[in-house]
């Protein structure tokens, strides 16, 4: 079977800057990937290439399910099928919770009211937030409003989820629920590729870790490789610096 | 007392207030048809311009640009006593209309770029990212949001509008302020035109105190 996420010599550029140093990654349908790695090291700016929220080097290539990521028709296809959570949940002001969730199924897949919300509900209460449907996500806790972004990306029915540092804007006591709702999807089938700089959670839930630095992969492998035995000196000097303290 | 029954006859008042009605019946629909046309060109003028494909941003800033600069008596006479030189012939109304729709839809324009720009790029990304295509981005997430920001300068804007039918009277439109005038060189007395200038700030006058209030209520959302 084909990988489900197919990246071929990803490069992006700002200006003279560059931020991704032609990346190969490919990724298993069900696998769940952390990419670790310290700030500024072009992992946020991979996942986001892979729903082209960011535009990339015309000699690079990404293909989900098939689909190649390009600019034009098709992305719209790759991003019905690609859910994303973001750190700073972006979640639509202006429309309950439970809209939120409803909007893009009705808009992109058709689905007639009734159903999307029922749907909506049915997520809702799965990431433990259906009791707070009807109000809008300004009066909801980080870790709430985090817990509808999931909801809202799943009702998409997305074969993968990307995840932008879905925890690095919350309170610290509000980390957990989000976790325990990522870690719940991870044994869902879900393709997961999970920006994160929570180590306890790769160790966990990973079926495999990715260490970047600079634009490029360090190094990859379970997180029994990655976590115990890195073989690059610069991941030890990484996890080092974010385990010891 | 001389003073008011120069400034304040209320006998002549009572006689012209029929057509100072039937002026602010004019003056109303000018300044009705104007905003909404305004607001409608507006809207397409700013999409365009953050949207457009090839070189129509640029175009549309130009065509901002322009009417902003112009004076809208300027542009006003330009519409009823030039054009017919080159054959076309609107009437007042059409006139006064067309030049106020013209100039309103930039500034318009300008309102609505500043609204769609102030909504977070994350409201943009989220919804690229669900899949939305850009109609339904802008028509669920993005105008909803920055309508409400946009409010309180577009009702400003309605009430230069409104305001600046007054001009239609040079190209002899029978709007309240022409019936004014009118009213008093028949009845030898200022009265209509004092009569006049009530009527405008009554019309006003609850338009501004909105956008007073408006303007303090969204102030105060954003900072929560």
């Amino acid at each position: 079977m084909s990988p489900i996420i197919m990246i071929s010599n990803l490069k992006k550029a700002y200006g003279i800057f560059t931020v991704l140093h032609g990346i190969d990654l490919d990724i298993s349908e069900g696998e769940v990937v952390c990419v670790i790695g310290p700030s500024g090291s072009g992992k946020s700016t991979l996942i986001r290439c892979i729903n082209r929220l960011e535009a990339f080097s015309d000699d690079s290539s990404i293909v989900v399910d098939g689909v190649t990521v390009g600019p034009g028709k098709a992305l719209a296809k790759v991003r019905a099928e690609v859910g994303m959570v973001f750190q700073s949940f972006n979640l639509f002001p202006h429309l309950t919770v439970l809209k939120n969730v409803m909007l893009a199924p009705m808009r992109v897949r058709g689905t007639k009211p009734a159903e999307a919300e029922r749907k909506a509900r049915e997520l809702l209460a799965r990431v433990g937030i259906e009791t707070q449907a009807e109000k809008y996500p300004g009066k909801l806790s980080g870790g709430q409003q985090q817990r509808v972004a999931i909801a809202r990306a799943l009702a998409m029915e997305p074969k993968v989820m990307l995840f932008d540092e879905p925890t690095s804007s919350l309170d610290p006591e509000m980390v957990g629920e989000v976790l325990d709702v990522m870690k719940t999807l991870a044994g869902t089938g879900v393709t997961m590729v999970v920006v994160t700089h929570e180590m306890g959670f790769a160790r966990q839930v990973a079926d495999r870790v990715i260490f970047m630095d600079g634009g490029r992969i360090i190094e990859q492998g379970t997180p029994t490789e990655i976590f115990d035995n890195p073989k690059e000196e610069r991941t030890r000097s990484f996890l080092r610096a974010v385990l010891d303290h | 007392m001389n003073l008011l029954n120069t400034f304040f006859n209320i006998p002549i008042l009572i006689d012209t207030f029929p057509l100072l009605l039937s002026g602010l019946l004019v003056t109303l629909e000018i300044g009705v048809t104007s905003i909404i046309a305004g607001l409608i060109g507006g809207l397409f003028l700013a999409l365009v311009r953050l949207y457009g494909p090839g070189p129509t941003p640029f175009l549309a800033k130009i065509y901002i640009d322009i009417f902003r600069s112009i004076p809208l008596l300027v542009l006003l006479i330009v519409v009823y006593y030039a054009l017919p030189f080159v054959g076309i012939r609107f009437s007042p109304f059409v006139s006064a209309v067309v030049a106020l729709t013209l100039v309103s839809s930039a500034y318009t324009a300008e309102i609505f770029r500043a609204g769609i720009e102030a909504i977070p790029h994350g409201q943009f990304e989220a919804s690229q990212a669900l899949g939305l295509s850009p109609r339904h981005m802008m028509v669920d997430v993005i105008l909803p949001q920055a309508i409400k920001i946009v409010i309180p300068p577009l009702t400003n804007n309605c009430i230069n509008v409104l305001k600046d039918t007054a001009l239609a009277s040079v190209v002899a439109m029978p709007d309240l302020l022409k019936q004014a005038t009118q009213a008093q060189a028949l009845s030898a007395n200022p009265t209509p035109l004092i009569g006049a200038a009530l009527i405008y700030i009554a019309l006003l006058w609850p338009l501004v105190s909105i956008v007073a209030r408006l303007e303090k209520r969204f102030g105060r959302e954003k900072r929560p």
